[in-house]
């Protein structure tokens, strides 16, 4: 067993080797800008076709539609204030949730200030929203509904196609961030009628700093970088060849091996799962495991602090999250513990763990144990 | 086995050093640094980033550059509840707080020593200087190594049981010699300014501070002389402490000084310098600690104020916690709020609050 035991998938993933080898090339061989006319400028445009084209069959999208970026945040930010302003003459409302990643929530924040109206839809104790309320928020102006496909803390699987269904029928644009979801859910941007998607490459074995928006062709979106015009005269600044390259060899094996991936998840997350409910005083944050992302538990102790937790884990070797931290690196009180109604003896203790394919039963177990043990041990230290 | 030690860093050189100190002793050691700041967003979109960010930065590159762990742990409540809401408190009453008492007594050697505990640790450190051991039975803090950095003063109110778990290494060194330990074993603050600042108010005014968070509480009102004529009008009392002579926007011809504080009135008191000098004072909330509560009238040496010279003195116990401290030599600009700390020799014997200074 390695000396550490990482269990914080949801925050990022260690990059696929096979992932790391595709990316090589890119550094010291083919490094040409693929703006450029020559034979190593082309061969890196050829392998961002390829990427595209890999993206776009996982979506059931057109290879076209999708656009290179730094990542999700920078598509989620794109798609909110790119449909939004480009859309300002139709409208000024947008829909969202209160449990959406701090990409959306502080970029509608933002846009509030701008002048623009935000819904922010409330969910229930799994974190799902009401469709009817949903319904009920949609007005003339409201131009663009974002909903995340699936939550990065409590794993809660949104019915995407219910939403983009309604959408449709109101004339209103949906955006999803599936930055969790790429992998995990069956995503068809035609069935769902999505018409936009943020995805980002270190979420699922690629490299940091690539990802991509899924946007569908005919709705105006304003650019959000103006430049040399790459990405379709859409989003430009000399396109990250290695990353791109990478994140296309990743989409390739989620692809491939998807199936059997969710299936060995589920599995050692159950066993995971088996060994904490054996504490008492414990408590499952969000959706029953079966409606939730198949790598994600977040459970809740009574009696114990999660930052103390959390150090104390890494000190025996543990990697997971708690809340959400702040920039300093701090712990805060998750936004979204609290949206669900986590009781509040039991906010402060709690504990995120998201699994990979690269864990293994023993790690899983050790693990568990661990994390018993150390609970057990902080609940002697509480003061009065 | 290694005895744990879990370091308070706040990036600058003295804790940085501390940390290297601590290692080279034996100890395992576990930086981390209170982020105490709360959530201002006038300042995030002034400063870019809110709090010290650069401080943290700072702490995180020397721990890693110690190959120690590093955790950046969530003070901000209990900070607010013990330090910040106190200080607000004490102006408004027309008294002048000292948070890094406040801090080192409910957050430091309390609320982080609880937390050192939680993570397995047997010890508390910082990079105070000042210098705790144990003589005859009973836990003592002595003057620091280097006299003009000594920071017992801000350290009178740690009980024995907090002090048996504390740790202070930079307390046998000056400060040019942590410096260069700094520099010698790349640590990369070695050249930091020292911080002199109150450490969440990023431009020290106290006054601005709290009456943006209260400004119903402040009350303009009137510079008065001794003999309550009105010399011009002030800004709200928490502006100002006493012997305070600049910023009172006034141009009477001659140096005015505060010499008290009224919040029933919200007068305020301005003499020329020699009314601010004071025999006596009344102190309460007293805690000892190189030697029990005295029970008999007992000659020592007292600070009235971090920067003060110790000075001869009696102290007379009174009931409730209470003492009396009458000087040889008048004290100037003794100021409720602040501690009067006692000395003997180099130990620190005990201190208190100042709630009463006695006029002549």
């Amino acid at each position: 067993m390695s000396k550490y035991i990482y269990l914080d998938n949801a925050a990022t993933t260690k990059m696929d080797d096979r992932v790391f080898e595709a990316m090589k090339p890119y550094f010291l061989e083919v490094y040409g800008n693929p703006s450029s006319v020559y034979s190593i400028a082309r061969e890196g445009k050829s392998a961002m076709k390829r990427t595209r084209d890999v993206a776009a069959k996982l979506l059931g999208a057109k290879a076209k539609d999708i656009y290179f970026t730094s990542g999700g945040t920078e598509a989620v930010n794109w798609a909110l204030k790119g449909v939004l302003y480009g859309h300002k003459d139709q409208g000024n409302h947008v829909i969202s949730v209160v449990t959406e990643h701090h990409a959306s929530l502080h970029t509608l924040a933002f846009l509030e200030k701008q002048g623009f109206e935000v819904t922010y839809l409330t969910v229930d104790e799994e974190g799902q929203i009401d469709l009817g309320a949903l319904k009920q928020a949609m007005r003339k102006e409201t131009v663009l509904v974002s909903v995340m496909a699936a939550n990065n803390e409590i794993g809660t699987l949104m019915p995407l196609k219910d939403i983009g269904t309604l959408c449709q029928e109101h004339g209103v644009y949906f955006h999803t961030d599936a930055v969790q979801a790429l992998g995990a859910m069956d995503i068809d941007v035609e069935e769902m009628h999505i018409d936009f998607l943020s995805a980002s490459a270190h979420k699922f074995h690629g490299p940091k700093g690539v990802g991509f928006l899924y946007a569908r062709s005919g709705i105006v979106i304003e650019n959000h970088l103006h430049g040399g015009n790459q990405e379709r005269g859409r989003r430009s600044g000399t396109e990250n060849v290695a990353g791109i390259a990478g994140m296309g060899k990743a989409l390739a094996i989620l692809q491939e091996e998807k199936e059997k991936k969710n299936e060995i998840l589920r599995h050692l997350r159950a066993l995971l799962y088996q060994e904490l409910k054996e504490l008492p005083g414990m408590r499952l944050n969000g959706p029953k495991l079966e409606r939730r992302l198949q790598n994600n538990l977040n459970v809740s102790f009574q009696g114990v602090d999660g930052e103390g937790l959390l150090m104390n884990l890494d000190l025996l070797g543990i990697l997971a999250s708690s809340g959400s931290a702040c920039t300093s690196g701090a712990i805060d009180e998750s936004h979204v513990l609290l949206a669900i109604g986590v009781p509040k003896d039991y906010i402060r203790g709690s504990l995120r763990l998201t699994l990979s394919k690269y864990n293994t039963e023993e790690e899983v177990k050790e693990a568990g144990r661990l994390i018993k043990e150390t609970v057990l041990r902080l609940r002697t230290m509480n003061r009065a | 086995m290694k005895k744990r030690v879990v370091l308070g860093m706040s990036g600058g050189v003295d804790s940085a050093v501390a940390a290297y100190l601590l290692r080279e002793q034996g100890y395992e050691v576990i930086g981390v640094t209170m982020q105490v700041w709360q959530d201002d967003n006038g300042f995030k979109e002034r400063e870019g980033g809110c709090c010290s960010l650069s401080a943290v930065d700072d702490a995180r590159m020397v721990a890693d550059t110690l190959e120690i762990p590093f955790y950046v742990m969530n003070f901000k409540e209990v900070f607010k509840e013990k330090v910040i809401d106190y200080f607000m408190e004490e102006y408004i009453e027309g008294r002048t707080p000292n948070p890094c008492i406040a801090c080192n007594r409910y957050i430091k050697f309390d609320e982080l020593l609880h937390r050192a505990e939680v993570l397995g640790a047997d010890y508390v450190a910082t990079g105070h200087y000042a210098r705790i051991y144990e003589k005859d039975g009973r836990m003592v803090i002595e003057k620091a190594e280097d006299d003009t950095k000594d920071q017992t003063y801000a350290l009178y109110n740690l009980t024995q049981e907090q002090l048996r778990k504390t740790l202070m290494p930079c307390g046998e060194y000056k400060k040019t010699r942590i410096r260069e330990i700094a520099k010698e074993m790349d640590l990369g603050v070695h050249n930091k300014k020292d911080s002199q600042e109150i450490c969440f108010i990023d431009d020290n005014n106290h006054g601005r501070y709290i009456y943006e968070k209260k400004p119903e509480l402040r009350v303009p009102g009137n510079f008065v002389d001794p003999k309550g004529q009105v010399l011009g009008q002030h800004k709200g009392i928490a502006y100002y402490t006493i012997g305070q002579r600049k910023g009172l926007g006034l141009s009477l011809g001659r140096p005015v000084f505060i010499s008290a504080i009224h919040k029933d009135t919200q007068e305020i008191v301005l003499t020329d310098e020699s009314a601010l000098f004071k025999k006596a004072c009344v102190a309460d909330d007293v805690n000892w600690v190189s030697m029990e509560a005295i029970t008999e009238p007992y000659k020592a040496k007292a600070k009235i104020r971090y920067s003060a010279k110790p000075a001869d003195c009696t102290i007379y116990p009174l009931d409730g916690n209470r003492v009396r401290v009458v000087f040889e030599e008048k004290q100037r600009a003794m100021t409720k709020g602040q501690a009067v700390v006692f000395y003997e020799h180099n130990l620190v014997l005990g201190g208190g609050t100042i709630y009463e200074v006695e006029e002549d």
